[in-house]
């Protein structure tokens, strides 16, 4: 009998039945929902037999293009789920006054806004910012993939693996309910015993091994493989700031990776790093985790900055005003970003030495950003500008993000950090920044390059739509909570006495539901250009007029992106190229190296994302095996010396001929 | 275009030497072999002076085995591999003696009477 | 090179493709060494910060054992002794694949290997003493910091041992082809890394542990 139970023990760990949240009626509902949704999908995919062409051209490529797309997809999928909790969050802050308890108790609130920080920044605004440097970076250095591309596919699945572990967590279990970034002691095995902080250390583990390893990957792409005569100061904006970013990964999300192990040695083996008795210190992870966390922010925003730099000169019809200016303050604010950290926590209390060190470079920090500011300012001087949809996004962008900067620089002061720490104002800033630059940059970009991927481009006005109720439902939202926050409302609240300030938050709730509408005008959008694709159709592969490298071939490109290599002479190349009239060379084709697709790196994500999941649940048994499979199956994957092939010359010709008749035809 | 020499595809490889290696290794022996010995005999009264010494020897065979053992040097990888190696030198930097300051100052702040006792155990 | 290979910029020489494109088959420059090294500066970083820790939390003993009760300097310059001593088989053996000979490198890589687990034999009885006598991780601060430190050192040994065996077996497969030179040249900075690393542990883990302050 014992034996048996310690089996059991040993399989499930402590996952039993009760993990199941049947008893909470949101979650159940959700959970129908959810189910309903998938089998649904499951049975389309069936139905239509999409599942080998999805496994062949999708799941197991290692096409830049295709896993740029995917990263693109999971973003879009889990900004919905985040989105869901903060209209939850939302509702929940505009009724929860007086004698009404709101719908959302406590324990469960608690969870909500923990898993919409972790979503948003890791499932949503890490993939956007990967998925479009996977698909713009190779094709602007004119490069026919990236420099690993197995590892590619790897670091996408890594990342599917820690959001499908977030998402599990919804229904098997429960999530972190200490706030985005699980401060202990609060998140110590004392005051959270249960799954949620482990479902928060794992999910962010496994993914942050896949940006890391993407992080890698996209660095030496960009120093490795830029065609001949690109030099580093003839590279695209947009690609010097992948640079930068990525080069941030690799440099911050190994602190990010060391600190969360300390935390789970802390949990799992009890050692006492964090902890408050026997020598503990909790605000050494606070010190660590946020000298991965400033960088993180820049990693964020510094591949937007190059998107806008893109656009508006595209838009503007001319060369970007301060190409130098924009390179040197992009690696100023890389180096600058890890100089910052302690903004974050001036109330710890280091005292003023410390303090004003950090304010100072806080401040400086913002020297460079506003430079850029300029720069694309002087971009549109005097420029012929089209309010396309993109500079729609880009102009709105500019007049939020120099509003959030500057309630940025004022939180950078210590003394009013005092007063506005962990207020609604902090909450405002830097949804301030994130929205107005991250979100608003992403949706600039999809619709800038979403012709070159597809081949259509998006529905205007359904773009247009999209555009203004996010632009003016992110000011009902955010705006009120300054307004809280100076009066000293604090964050993470789920129930207010004070009658007077319901009013600032039901603003804010109408302010989510205008942002809900932007959202949803941007899936019609989707649908509606996918419908409406003919007459959206882009044949000439560069509809708007571009001047880097990708708009040169066809939209979507092939395979090999370029059937010759091509030769750089400056920084607007492909503008160059149209100015010298250069003709599309129509013969002469010859082989093309390629990599080989693979199932290695989804069998390796899935092994990993089965270890995280024992370990969670203390399946011990579990646990062993597979990690001892995913062993076992990596270092087969390395005796695999048979990873490329060559497409054919009379393949490469048939597609060229294929796309010298489309551009015949649209003459 | 620094890519030029290994534009082929027989990429190279670092160059290393019988001597290369001996010189490393003689050099990291004396430079392990002081440091252990100071600290086992007790050479020097001031414990200061002595973690200064051993740390500054501590750096100096980091250096001999960049050297000597890693081959690093100004133009492999077209000088990325040693622009790396700066870079992450100045944010092991930050890290490290950052985080040492900062914590060192809210110790003092915070919790000024334990100072005493804590590095006495 | 192309700009000197192209000088002239007029208009009628744009009408020439080559200007634009390069004819034939470009072969992109290998990124796998550049890569490796990269990972390695990312790996200093999780050092980094267990140095960190182990800076902040090295002197919370928690009314528990100090650094100067627990470490035996003799053990440690032993453990520097083999690691230091496998650096230098390691290079022999990169000095003999660079002659092409597989016997000597397979040889040399054996030799590294056992001085490695040599390393890592000496580490686990050093470690299993220190829980035996109640010194072990969950005693306190400074404790945690010191076995996580040396510990993932110790791991990433260990790793560097199951790649060397892999690696064995693949030279022993394949020879000395081009991408097992490759993988012999990463490995190798993998575990000259891993020395520098332990520099650092002697001198600021164990070396500066022992002295009174």
């Amino acid at each position: 009998m014992s034996d048996h139970f310690d089996l059991t023990k040993l399989i499930f760990g402590r996952l039993t039945w009760e993990a199941i949240p049947y008893h909470e009626p949101i979650l159940v509902a959700t959970f129908i929902a959810v189910a309903l949704g998938g089998i649904a999908v499951l049975g389309a995919l069936t139905y239509y037999r999409a599942w080998g062409y999805l496994w062949k051209e999708w799941f197991t490529s290692i096409d830049h293009k295709k896993i740029g797309v995917m990263y693109m997809v999971l973003g879009i999928i889990m900004l919905l789920r985040g989105f869901s909790d903060a209209i939850m969050m939302r509702i929940q802050q505009a009724i929860a006054f007086g004698d009404n308890a709101g719908y959302l108790p406590p324990h469960h609130y608690d969870q909500i806004f923990t898993a919409h920080g972790v979503i948003m920044i890791f499932f949503v605004a890490m993939p956007f910012v990967v998925g479009l440097m996977n698909f713009v970076v190779p094709l602007q250095i004119g490069a026919r993939d990236v420099a690993f591309p197995f590892l590619n596919n790897f670091s996408y699945w890594m990342t599917v693996a820690g959001a499908a572990l977030t998402m599990i967590s919804l229904f098997v279990g429960e999530f972190a309910k200490t706030g985005w970034l699980a401060y202990p002691p609060l998140s110590g095995i004392l005051q959270s015993p249960d799954v949620g902080v482990d479902y928060y250390i794992w999910a962010l583990q496994i993914a942050g091994v896949g940006t890391l390893l993407s992080g890698v990957n996209f660095t030496v792409t960009i120093i490795k493989m830029r065609a001949p005569g690109m030099s580093l100061m003839k590279m695209p904006v947009f690609t010097w700031t992948a640079l930068c970013t990525n080069i941030l990964i690799v440099a911050a999300f190994p602190i990010l990776t060391a600190v969360l192990a300390l935390l789970t040695l802390d949990r799992y083996l009890g050692t006492h790093f964090f902890t408050n008795d026997l020598g503990g210190n909790a605000m050494m992870y606070v010190n660590l985790i946020w000298i991965w966390g400033h960088p993180e922010v820049y990693i964020l925003i510094l591949p937007l900055f190059g998107v806008f730099s893109e656009i508006v000169a595209t838009y503007s019809g001319k060369r970007l005003f301060g190409y130098t200016s924009m390179v040197y303050a992009t690696v100023v604010i890389t180096v600058l970003s890890y100089l910052v950290w302690l903004h974050h926590f001036f109330t710890m209390g280091s005292g003023a030495s410390v303090n004003s060190f950090f304010g100072i470079t806080t401040m400086i920090i913002s020297i460079p950003t506003g430079a850029k500011i300029f720069n694309w300012l002087f971009t549109m001087y005097r420029g012929r500008i089209q309010f396309e949809v993109p500079m729609l996004w880009t102009v709105g962008f500019m007049i939020t993000f120099v509003i959030g900067g500057m309630t940025g620089v004022l939180l950078a002061v210590p003394p009013a950090d005092f007063v506005l720490h962990n207020s609604l104002f902090l909450i405002a800033h830097f949804h301030n920044v994130i929205i107005g630059g991250v979100v608003f940059g992403v949706f600039a970009a999809i619709t800038y390059w979403y012709p070159k991927v597809f081949g259509y481009k998006l529905d205007p006005f359904w773009g247009k739509c999209s555009f203004w109720f996010w632009f003016i439902g992110f000011y009902f939202a955010f705006m009120p909570l300054y307004v809280l926050g100076l009066m000293g409302v604090t964050r993470r609240i789920n129930h207010f006495e004070d009658p007077s300030l319901q009013i600032w938050f039901q603003i804010a709730a109408f302010g989510a539901f205008l942002i809900a509408l932007g959202i949803a005008s941007f899936l019609i959008q989707l649908v509606v250009s996918y419908r409406k694709r003919d007459q959206l159709r882009d044949e000439s592969g560069d509809p708007w007029g571009g001047r880097t490298l990708e708009w040169s071939t066809s939209s979507p490109p092939p395979q090999y992106n370029y059937a010759f290599t091509p030769r750089i002479h400056d920084t607007d190349s492909w503008w160059q190229m149209k100015q010298e009239g250069f003709k599309r060379p129509e013969s002469g084709f010859v082989a093309i190296h390629m990599p080989k697709n693979t199932m290695a790196g989804m069998l390796l994500a899935g092994l990993c994302m089965a270890f995280g999941f024992a370990m969670i649940w203390h399946m011990w048994l579990i646990a062993v095996v597979s990690f001892a499979t995913m062993l076992i199956c990596a270092i087969v994957h390395t005796f695999n010396y048979d990873r490329d092939f060559y497409i054919p010359a009379e393949e490469v010709e048939r597609v060229e001929s294929e796309r010298t008749r489309v551009l015949a035809n649209n003459v | 275009m620094s890519d030029h020499h290994d534009d082929h595809h027989n990429e190279e490889f670092p160059h290393s030497s019988f001597s290369g290696y001996m010189i490393g290794f003689a050099l990291s022996v004396i430079l392990t072999v002081i440091p252990f010995w100071m600290v086992m005999t007790d050479a020097l009264s001031s414990t200061a002076a002595t973690i200064t010494i051993i740390l500054g020897l501590a750096l100096v065979q980091i250096v001999v085995h960049m050297v000597y053992f890693l081959h690093m040097n100004f133009h492999s990888q077209g000088g990325w591999n040693m622009l790396s190696l700066i870079f992450t030198g100045i944010l092991v930097f930050i890290t490290i003696l950052g985080s040492l300051w900062v914590m060192y100052h809210m110790n003092v702040n915070m919790m000024p009477s334990m100072m005493g006792s804590m590095s006495q155990g | 090179m192309s700009d000197t290979t192209v000088t002239a910029n007029t208009n009628q020489d744009a009408a020439e493709p080559s200007r634009f494109l390069v004819p034939g088959e470009y072969h992109v420059p290998q990124g796998t060494l550049l890569g490796f090294w990269i990972y390695l500066m990312s790996d200093c970083l999780i050092f980094a910060s267990l140095f960190a820790c182990y800076g902040v939390l090295g002197r919370n003993y928690a009314g528990g054992p100090s650094g100067a009760d627990i470490f035996e300097l003799p053990l440690v310059a032993l453990n520097t002794t083999f690691l230091l001593i496998s650096s230098i088989t390691y290079g022999f053996a990169v000095l003999q694949m660079q002659r092409n000979k597989l016997k000597g490198t397979m040889l040399w890589l054996v030799v590294t290997a056992v001085f490695g687990a040599a390393f890592i034999s000496v580490e686990l009885y050093e470690f299993i003493g220190l829980i035996h006598e109640g010194a072990g991780p969950e005693r306190s601060a400074f404790l945690s910091s010191f076995f996580t430190l040396v510990g993932t050192h110790g791991l990433h040994v260990t790793f560097g041992l199951v790649w060397m065996v892999t690696l064995l077996f693949q030279l022993k497969k394949h020879g000395l082809i081009h991408e097992n030179k490759r993988r012999v040249f990463c490995l190798s900075m993998f575990w000259h890394f891993l020395d520098v690393v332990w520099i650092g542990v002697f001198t600021f883990v164990y070396l500066m542990g022992v002295l009174p302050s």
